[in-house]
């Protein structure tokens, strides 16, 4: 039988290499799944992870795709670290696109110096209202906020359907359930890199996600609130004698989190949307757990790793183009990236040996 | 903690650098090399096992591959969600070199324009929309010929003079279809009505099964949907009742229950603006009357196609291919007054018919015999 017992310490060596070993074995993996399904592994690897940020433009929509992620993980990654399992972001993300349409749409004569700033404030705020709801409900009553966060994200989603269906449907949009468009001054506008021009379609809101991640890391490691949120990960027992209390530290994170999902919404929808429409997220409220775990929960190491997701996602839509790939390959893709990374974080932390059992043992076990 | 950061940055840019120099090289071998065959580009809403309507332009694409052979060279993108991912693709696919790009959901209009104009020597053709620019045409089928000739069908074969109707999004698409459908209805059958459930998508078949049970258990015994998915006949075939299908011959799933499809045949409209493009004759029309572009085609040109009538009466059929034959010829033009609303009030006055702007523009009501009113 299998048995594992805790590490005692471990290595930095081990922390940084498992997620590449995991990496290089999804590679391998997918290489074979390429093979098996009748195409050339190499190529499709090329096509999937080499192709699409092969170009300066690709490498633009490459940090465009991982922007919300990146926001996002960020934000979770304060909630994880803290063992609150918040998997509702993708709500979160929602409402602060709602809160911040809602900005735009109601002051369209609004400059853009102070439209904007409203709307980010308003997109934060829907974000944490959102997550307020388990957050609060977990301190007071205890309940489960896996559940509550999860469940929450079908009720926004429902929420900015009923909206642009009904009282935001823009009148002329012949019943297509879509908003005005934005004024230009509630638009996140594209970046002109100097002597480069346009790098795709990169905006603004990159440059924010990318402060975004290591003001999280200075927070995290730099600041008492940083150090509350890791005690009370790690020992959180430790953490109650020392006076930290378990509640303030719930809201606290949970209001983290839902303001960077928030925010990571707003920009979505400035910068590549311009109008609200029933679909604002394609799952990066969940594709964002993935994004912290893949980091090791570390606000640096979501850039890097949302920027992995993200190619996975390019690579996916390219291989379909140029090989005639399905699309469903991409979701394979991510599910055993993170499969393998969670079989590494287990590997890191346990020490795992197979032991024949006799019947002695098995007694011994128990 | 410093040093892990520091380790971390310095791995990372490492390993950037590494892959850069092996993309820089391999990239510049990989460059599209220009040729002289016509690159066709396709983005597809769901995937072509949707059965429906991506089906049915993934026919055409094989269409127009096994039409011009060597001539063309075509590529897809399927499951591309109506939002920024819509423009990312269409980009992408004007980035590889593709000729001309056909878009095919109504959602992909303003992502279509928007693409269009970073790529002006690439044509770009919108399906069932109503922008068009400089090099964005527009494509459509004139579904509601289909849906007339299937009221026609419901009307007769209905004995509870309840039929159930699932529609997608209240636009003008598909309002032209259940009017199109009330008008055959009511034409061979007085009594019958037709009711209208939202579905609120093109394809979930889910949804589109529970609205289909939701039609069954009101007593509905003919079914005709605007979604894309299998899913309504086939609860009609588990509850013993008839329905149509939509986009795509669907007699596989409901062999018993299926009286007919209005198959969207793609393939003429594809292989013939390809043509054009190689003629150089391609245009993107316009004119007042053209909503939806001088490519608005129907049931004469067979861009639109009944599968035979099965499940049916033999005078049943009889009349369907009648009415049939009547829209080919030109005939009855559908939409010809006089036309009542389902309040009582006289639309359109005898004798006159609605042109195509005015099949768009005007469409604010449902006709008798259709209950309800239009959402919004």
């Amino acid at each position: 039988m299998i048995s594992m017992t805790p590490r005692k310490d471990i290595s930095l060596y081990r922390t940084f290499l498992t997620p590449l070993v995991a990496i290089l074995l999804t590679l391998v993996i997918g290489a074979a799944i390429f093979d098996f399904l009748g195409f050339n592994p190499l190529e499709s690897l090329y096509h999937f992870f080499v192709a699409p940020i092969s170009r300066y433009d690709g490498i633009g929509d490459l940090f465009v795709k991982a922007c919300p992620l990146i926001i996002t993980a960020t934000g979770l990654v304060f909630c994880y670290r803290a063992n609150v399992w918040n998997i509702g972001a993708e709500g979160q993300l929602v409402l602060g696109a709602i809160f911040a349409g809602g900005v735009a749409l109601a002051f369209p004569d609004w400059p853009a110096i102070t439209l904007m700033p409203a709307m980010i404030l308003a997109s934060v705020i829907g974000g944490i209202c959102w997550a307020m709801i388990p957050a609060l409900l977990k301190v007071r009553f205890n309940t489960n906020e896996i559940l509550v966060s999860l469940m929450l994200t079908y009720v926004a989603a429902l929420f900015i359907d009923w909206l642009v269906r009904g009282p935001w449907r823009d009148p002329m949009s012949f019943g297509f359930p879509l908003t005005k468009m934005y004024t230009d001054a509630a638009l996140i506008h594209r970046i002109e890199v100097p002597f480069i021009g346009m790098l795709g379609q990169l905006h603004w809101g990159v440059v924010g996600a990318l402060m975004l991640s290591l003001v999280g890391a200075f927070l995290l490691s730099r600041t008492i609130l940083g150090y509350k949120v890791r005690v009370m990960g790690d020992a959180p027992r430790a953490g109650r004698f020392a006076g930290f209390n378990p509640n303030l530290i719930t809201i606290g994170v949970m209001a983290i989190a839902g303001g960077a999902a928030g925010l990571a919404g707003m920009i979505e929808v400035s910068a590549s949307m311009g109008q609200l429409q029933p679909n604002v997220s394609f799952g990066y409220g969940f594709t964002a757990i993935i994004v912290a775990f893949l980091a090791r929960l570390n606000p640096v190491g979501v850039i890097f790793a949302g920027l992995i997701v993200a190619l996975a996602e390019l690579g996916g839509d390219n291989a379909q183009i140029v090989l005639g790939m399905p699309k469903v390959v991409t979701g394979v893709f991510k599910g055993i990236l993170l499969f393998m990374l969670l079989a590494g974080e287990t590997y890191n932390r346990y020490q795992i040996e197979w032991r024949r059992v006799g019947p002695q043992s098995a007694l011994r076990e128990q | 903690m410093n040093n892990k950061y520091v380790i971390a940055a310095l791995g990372a840019l490492v390993l950037g650098a590494v892959y850069w120099m092996v993309v820089g090289e391999k990239s510049s071998q990989v460059a599209e090399k220009a040729s002289d065959k016509v690159k066709v580009g396709f983005v597809y809403l769901t995937t072509p096992g949707d059965h429906g309507w991506t089906y049915a332009h993934e026919l055409g694409r094989q269409q127009v591959e096994k039409h011009f052979g060597d001539k063309v060279e075509t590529s897809y993108v399927e499951n591309v969600p109506e939002g920024p991912d819509a423009a990312r693709v269409i980009r992408e696919l004007a980035k590889k070199g593709n000729n001309i790009i056909f878009t095919t959901s109504f959602g992909y209009m303003d992502p279509t324009i928007k693409v269009a104009k970073e790529f002006p020597d690439v044509k770009f053709e919108h399906i069932s929309g109503y922008k068009r620019a400089e090099n964005v045409a527009t494509g459509n089928i004139r579904y509601y010929e289909g849906r007339y000739v299937q009221g026609i069908v419901a009307g007769m074969m209905t004995k509870s003079n309840k039929v159930g109707y699932l529609a997608s999004f209240p636009i003008p698409e598909v309002i032209q279809g259940i009017n199109a459908f009330g008008l055959g209805l009511r034409s061979v059958n007085p009594d019958a009505e037709l009711s209208i459930i939202w579905v609120n998508s093109w394809y979930d078949p889910v949804k589109e099964a529970d609205a289909a049970k939701v039609h069954i258990a009101e007593g509905a015994d003919i079914l005709a949907q605007h979604t894309d998915s299998p899913a309504m006949l086939q609860a009609a075939e588990k509850a013993g009742i008839y329905g149509f299908g939509q986009a795509s011959d669907m007699k596989a799933f409901a062999p018993k229950a299926q009286l007919f499809s209005s198959v969207n045949n793609w393939g003429p409209h594809y292989v013939n603006k390809i043509q054009k493009l190689l003629d150089g004759s391609w245009s993107t029309g316009d004119g007042p009357d053209h909503w939806a572009g001088n490519d608005w085609v129907g049931m004469a040109d067979d861009y639109l196609v009944l599968t035979s009538f099965d499940n049916m009466p033999a005078d049943v059929a009889e009349a369907a291919k009648k009415a049939a034959a009547d829209i080919k010829s030109g005939k009855n033009k559908i939409f010809t007054g006089p036309i009542k609303d389902n309040s009582g009030t006289l639309r359109v006055p005898a004798g006159k018919t609605l042109n195509d702007g005015e099949l768009f523009t005007t469409l604010d009501y449902y006709v008798e015999g259709v209950k309800g009113k239009i959402p919004g």
